[in-house]
């Protein structure tokens, strides 16, 4: 077609479309409401999260205990509070070191080609195989079980998909005339890779980011429930459904409450990760 | 009554005004070239018609079709119409078709869609069509896919499409831009037999003078969404009193190169010898070697200093390649190029730097060869790193504004990004980029296909100027002949990766001796040709150009 568009730029740009998109701003909305409460949690909580008081166990929702108390009579909003802070930080690491690892190593595939591109994406096809449920059992086998093993057990498990979208993503830049310009003007591959295919591509590693950070919030309730994640009295999550499942019929709040907690992040990063590519990319969502 | 008969068409997208009162009419059996530059509304005009817009569009004034007001229709109405009584052609026929259905299936849609016909009579009315296109079955059979088809055998497919169903009305967007010279020749004359036997009205829409010369019994000229000029009759001719009309056409006939700055006797600076670069294409057996593809086979030629040379050819004859292989982007498996008495393949580190600082390129979509995440300084100014400690920060800012200034834009261009500049100023940031480490030899590779003749007639001054001034020596990479003759003084027609002439431009595009340069000559349309053909006694000055 040979038209062009007459909309001016600036309208265009991205924080514009940020501000009118409902599902970005959904998602921005919720992240930022449940970080905000682990930061709380640091400095604050209502109660001592890991405090005993037997007497009180059981009590339903009051003034004083908003969600009411668990078996040993720990205060659940302050569980809630703290375990949000391991859920995010587990993810957090995890999503750092996959993507820390998987991007540089999609890139020098993507860069080098040939042999060296063969080894790594047959490498990171390997790694993707195992379940971070296995790797985590194997990590625990040689190390014990703890919040670091899974860290790098989710971790790992991450490698190979920030890998494949690094690869995926700039081959096609590496087909392009101004890859092709940069050449003639001398640069090196390495700089190339630095100064034009990482800058270009580095919008889909943040989507993608934020997918995986959802997902690692699940890994890591996941682990935590079987046990190889977080261990007591820290609190988690996950095993805080671990903890509730014999109890459904007693206290059935033990077992939704965190299952809630779990369903709002994860819901509000996948809202941000399909709002972040939509903004990135301006053709979906004129298509919208 | 006319067929087609659009009156006072205003359309605007999300606000933005694309067309402002159009108003146009095509009579039974007659062709209507609407021309124009990128932009200036004529796809516009044909979606509106089909009522094809995208979404946020909105339009005011009439569009009556055979005495049927087509804004008023309902969509289920207007889905009869579209392909059974107006067919449309599109630019480019890789997209327009369905990549995972057959062409006979494709074709047949519309015989299915439209006459409830059976599918196996469906498929027997398709063949008969593709037959007519010129597409017998054994050279195609239906069960072909697209991908498995060239460029010009899919256009084929595409018109047989549009025609299948004989409709009173066709629309061609730009039908033979994405297309070769000699493809494009057959595909115009099968349209014009096509329209002649259906009794059809064409609606022509082209960027490209020489094309709607050819076909075109009226001519309408677009101007930023507005018809500037709408002729009575007499193709062309009858639409030239309208200034920017005549600009068009001025800057469409390209006057030949006149003189040659460089003595032909003087040392090479570029020398090809036996040039080869073959592919591997996908193994079909494992044990045996890969089959290969020769892309450039045995190819040799020198470039004098200071000379212009041109290579010629179809689109995958090898032509891009060898510019690649020019400039050591790429690696060879024969033969050698010497760059000033120098073997480039042996070329390392500081000697490598040197050699890219004297041989600079320029790309065929300049916006392409852009990072679109960079400022305009910075692109131009990226080769300096070239030169390594002898371009401090400071000087590197002053040689950027100057080399912006050279090709005739603002050293406050620099703060710009790329898509804040139009096409033909994209084309001189490229020049300027190409520019800026003094280079001796440019490799020039389509570098003005992509833009609108007006400006295209702009940058080829630009560059004939500068050639002159810095002592440049150009090879120059085109399949348009008429640019060719303009910027070149001699030339090699490639074809399938070998020269198969060579020589002296007016020498070799005035009286071709290969079958293929004289097959390639005959079939680029020539405006002038055809324009004092036309209008001998009412454009006296064009016959000259």
């Amino acid at each position: 077609m040979s038209v062009s568009f007459g909309a001016s730029r600036t309208a265009d740009g991205w924080q514009f479309r940020a501000l009118r998109h409902p599902s970005f701003l959904a998602g921005a909305v919720l992240t930022a409401l449940v970080m905000t409460i682990a930061a709380v949690s640091l400095h604050w909580t209502p109660w001592d999260p890991t405090a005993i008081d037997i007497p009180a166990k059981f009590q339903p929702p009051s003034t004083a205990h908003w969600f009411g108390t668990d078996q040993f009579g720990r205060d659940v909003l302050a569980m809630i509070m703290r375990g949000a802070v391991t859920s995010i930080a587990v993810s957090i690491f995890a999503v750092g070191l996959g993507a820390g690892v998987g991007v540089p190593l999609g890139l020098l595939a993507a860069q080098q080609r040939g042999f060296a591109d063969q080894a790594i994406m047959r490498a990171s096809d390997f790694v993707f195989a195992f379940p971070a449920l296995l790797i985590a059992i194997m990590l625990r086998e040689v190390f014990g079980p703890g919040a670091t093993n899974a860290v790098v057990a989710i971790g790992i498990f991450n490698i190979p998909v920030f890998a494949r979208v690094a690869y995926g993503a700039a081959l096609p830049l590496w087909t392009r005339d101004f890859v092709l310009a940069a050449r003639v003007a001398g640069k090196g591959l390495v700089r190339i890779t630095v100064e034009h295919i990482l800058p270009n591509m580095v919008s889909l590693v943040i989507v993608q980011a934020t997918i995986q950070l959802s997902l690692g919030i699940l890994a890591e309730a996941a682990l935590s429930y079987v046990g190889l994640g977080v261990q007591p009295p820290a609190p988690s999550w996950g095993r805080m459904l671990n903890e509730a499942q014999t109890l459904m019929g007693l206290a059935p709040r033990l077992a939704l409450i965190p299952g809630f907690a779990i369903i709002v992040t994860v819901l509000g990063l996948n809202l941000l990760g399909d709002g972040l590519r939509d903004i990135f990319d301006p053709r979906l969502a004129r298509e919208r | 009554m006319a067929l087609l008969d659009i009156q006072g068409l205003s359309l605007s997208i999300n606000g933005a005004l694309i067309l402002q009162d159009v108003s146009l009419a095509i009579e039974p059996g007659e062709t209507l070239g609407l021309v124009g530059e990128s932009g200036s509304g004529k796809s516009m005009t044909a979606l509106s018609v089909m009522r094809l817009l995208p979404r946020g569009a909105q339009t005011n004034g009439s569009i009556r079709f055979d005495g049927q007001d087509l804004a008023a229709l309902p969509e289920p109405d207007m889905c009869r119409i579209r392909g059974r009584r107006v067919g449309m052609i599109f630019q480019e026929p890789m997209t327009a078709l369905n990549p995972l259905k057959t062409v006979g299936d494709q074709v047949a849609e519309g015989f299915v869609l439209h006459l409830r016909l059976t599918r196996a009579e469906a498929a027997r009315r398709a063949q008969a069509v593709l037959e007519r296109v010129g597409l017998p079955a054994t050279e195609i059979s239906l069960g072909r896919y697209p991908h498995e088809l060239s460029g010009g055998q899919r256009q084929r497919v595409v018109i047989a499409m549009a025609v299948a169903l004989a409709p009173p009305l066709l629309i061609a967007d730009e039908p033979t831009t994405a297309l070769d010279v000699t493809t494009q020749a057959q595909i115009l004359k099968l349209l014009r037999e096509l329209i002649r036997e259906n009794g059809s009205s064409l609606l022509l829409i082209t960027h490209d003078l020489s094309v709607v010369n050819a076909m075109a019994d009226r001519v309408a000229i677009m101007r930023a969404g507005e018809i500037v000029e709408q002729g009575r009759g007499g193709g062309l001719s009858g639409a030239i009193t309208h200034p920017y009309a005549k600009a068009l056409l001025n800057a469409s006939s390209l006057p030949p190169r006149v003189t040659s700055a460089a003595a032909p006797t003087s040392r090479p600076i570029l020398e090809v010898k036996n040039l080869v670069r073959a592919y591997a294409l996908p193994r079909r057996s494992l044990f045996r070697a890969a089959p290969r593809r020769l892309a450039v086979d045995n190819v040799s030629f020198t470039v004098a200093k200071g000379e212009s040379l041109g290579l010629v050819g179809e689109s995958g004859c090898g032509k891009s390649t060898t510019a690649r292989a020019i400039l050591a982007l790429e690696a060879v498996q024969g033969g050698s190029i010497a760059f000033a008495g120098q073997d480039t393949s042996k070329l390392r580190g500081a000697e490598m730097a040197a050699f890219r600082r004297r041989v600079q390129m320029v790309f065929q979509d300049p916006y392409g060869s852009f990072d679109p995440r960079h400022k305009a300084g910075r692109i131009v100014g990226e080769p300096l790193r070239l030169l390594g400690r002898e371009c401090d920060p400071q000087s590197a800012r002053r040689r950027v504004d100057e080399a912006l200034t050279e090709v005739g834009l603002d050293p406050a261009d620099a703060d710009k990004y790329p898509h804040e500049f139009s096409g033909g100023q994209r084309q001189r940031l490229a020049i300027a980029r190409a520019l800026i480490t003094r280079p001796d030899l440019i490799v020039l590779d389509e570098p003005v296909s992509a833009l609108d003749v007006s400006v295209r007639a702009q940058v080829l001054k630009l560059l004939t100027e500068l050639q002159k001034r810095l002592g440049l020596t150009y090879l120059f990479i085109s399949h348009d002949l008429a640019v060719v003759r303009a910027i070149t003084d001699r030339v090699l027609v490639m074809r399938a990766g070998k020269v198969v002439e060579a020589g002296p431009t007016p020498k070799v595009l005035g009286a071709p001796e290969h079958p293929y340069t004289r097959e390639l000559v005959a079939a680029s349309l020539h405006l002038d040709a055809i324009l004092s053909e036309r209008t001998a006694a009412s454009l006296p000055d064009a016959a000259g150009c």
